[in-house]
């Protein structure tokens, strides 16, 4: 009895957060589901309700869980993991603003990681609107978190180019040809990490991010398979199984949407201690689109049980 | 003539381009770097037409009060008003320092980012109420469709404990074999529909780019 008030006192965001869903999402079903056996079909206007709260109530008192990599994570956690230092990675932000809540973890994690390991990281961007991302992640990530690093000679950022496919294709024999210069109007020659990088064939991992065109797909198209330069991906949820055909041979591994981002974060998380107290966006994204995924599949469910009653009472559903 | 010089230059312009692929010499590479580069000198003046045009058609709703005329001035205040902050006042012209201006990382930060995620986000509602239309057992193969999606959609959820791996190597079967058979067919389909698309527009079968007159 003694030990009762405390622990009331003590219950966590993620608990309130549980107990807020249990009771609201849990009642509201339960009640949908007496109503679709009395009348059938739901309003459209509830199934919106029932997203929002199960979206907004994991975020006002966050509910986080713990991530397991599956092996099309791991394969290319490893990738990183396994190359030997000073070894060179292309990280390509091909993406918008639209898809960056859902990719712009993975581009962070990745940053992370590659730095981490003390190899030598290009990024740049295929997208216009890439570029103030990558910013974003250099602001964000790179700086506050790598303050030893330096530009130049540790990363160098090389800012977007237009002309989609048509850049892969001269970058796969001749950056400079492409890149005279960085972001910064540096020349090529003069940027330590690309001392001996010459094309895209000098690189040990390509890793586009993205999820529209030009993206992980032209990297394979015009770099990855003709170079034969080991690739992986970072792709939003609705483009993952498009890229399945490409995997293992094609991609060495693919994250797909927040729940890539948040089974690589945690993958680091456990390797490297010194991420334990940075942002997390993609395992605190996972509590909301869970909840959500689990709305959506008791929508699923309640859907049929109104068709099968309706049919059943012989009215046309 | 007014057909035929553009269907010549395709001709011309499309066949070499297919040869050029397979020819790996350095003249080869120069001639396609070459036409690479025409292709940035018609995408600027293309943009400069965009922009030409959504000031022309702003301008005008502005003029005659058209309907919804009140957004044409944020588009062409935003359109302005981005370009200054790019450019950094007109300091830097011809390097990436504007886009560090405070005012262009501040519009795109909080109001670009924003908005595009938005839009994209409202896909979720959309979803749940298509999926709980869509998805009802009327048929066998609608079944079929109705638990695949419910097995990948479990597999993202980390409730299951005991069962998860079962539903994981699942949904991992689903993504890596039905689906992927049937995205090879698509993907083969549509590359080889490109490639007789490509033909015609290049012999000249295809002439719906020229338009009508």
């Amino acid at each position: 009895m003694t030990g009762w008030i405390p622990r009331i006192i003590a219950i966590s965001g993620s608990d309130i957060g549980i107990i807020i869903s249990l009771v609201v999402i849990g009642g509201g079903l339960a009640w949908l589901l007496k109503q679709s056996i009395k009348a059938g079909d739901v309003d459209r206007r509830i199934v919106f309700l029932f997203i929002f709260i199960s979206v907004s109530v994991p975020i006002l008192f966050p509910i986080t869980f713990s991530e397991t990599a599956t092996p099309i994570v791991k394969k290319l956690y490893d990738r990183i993991e396994n190359l030997p230092e000073g070894s060179a990675v292309l990280i390509s932000f091909d993406f918008d603003p639209a898809m960056a809540p859902e990719v712009q973890p993975m581009a962070d994690a990745f940053a992370r990681h590659c730095l981490a390991k003390n190899h030598k990281v290009i990024f740049m961007s295929l997208w216009a609107t890439g570029q103030s991302l990558l910013s974003t992640t250099l602001q964000n990530v790179v700086r506050p978190e790598f303050p030893e690093k330096i530009e130049g000679v540790d990363f160098a950022n090389l800012g977007y180019k237009a002309g989609n496919e048509g850049v892969l294709n001269v970058i796969v024999t001749n950056f400079r040809k492409m890149f005279p210069t960085d972001v910064n109007s540096i020349p090529l020659d003069s940027i330590a990490v690309f001392k001996k990088i010459r094309s895209c064939q000098d690189l040990d991992l390509i890793i586009s991010i993205g999820g529209g065109k030009p993206g992980a797909k032209e990297w394979i198209l015009f770099v990855g398979d003709p170079a034969n330069v080991p690739m992986g991906c970072g792709v939003a949820a609705v483009t993952a199984p498009q890229l399945y055909p490409y995997y293992p041979k094609q991609l060495l591994g693919i994250l797909g949407g927040i729940k890539g981002a948040a089974e690589y974060e945690s993958e680091l998380v456990r390797h490297y201690d010194r991420f334990a107290d940075v942002k997390k966006p993609g395992l605190r994204m996972m509590g909301p689109q869970t909840l959500a995924h689990v709305v959506i599949m008791a929508f699923i469910v309640l859907g049929n049980i109104s068709y099968f009653v309706t049919r059943r009472r012989g009215k046309k559903p | 003539m007014k057909r035929q010089i553009p269907l010549l230059l395709v001709l011309v312009f499309g066949i070499f381009m297919i040869f050029q692929y397979f020819v790996p010499h350095e003249s080869s590479e120069w001639i396609y770097e070459f036409f690479l580069d025409w292709i940035y000198i018609i995408g600027i003046f293309a943009l400069a037409l965009g922009i030409w045009s959504l000031i022309r058609v702003s301008y005008d709703k502005i003029k005659y009060k058209k309907p919804n005329w009140q957004y044409a001035v944020i588009t062409l205040a935003g359109l302005f008003a981005m370009i200054l902050f790019g450019f950094d006042y007109g300091r830097h012209f011809f390097s990436a320092e504007g886009l560090s201006n405070y005012m262009f990382r501040a519009f795109f930060d909080y109001i670009l980012i924003p908005i595009q995620a938005t839009m994209f986000s409202l896909l979720a509602f959309f979803i749940a109420s298509a999926a709980y239309r869509a998805f009802r057992a009327r048929s066998l193969l609608a079944t079929l469709l109705l638990v695949s999606a419910l097995v990948v959609m479990l597999r993202f959820n980390p409730y299951f404990g005991p069962i998860g791996p079962y539903l994981e190597q699942t949904a991992s079967w689903l993504l890596n074999v039905p689906n992927l058979a049937a995205k090879r067919a698509i993907i083969i389909g549509i590359g080889l529909g490109m490639v007789a698309t490509a033909l015609k527009v290049i012999l000249g079968i295809e002439r719906a780019y020229l338009g009508k007159d």
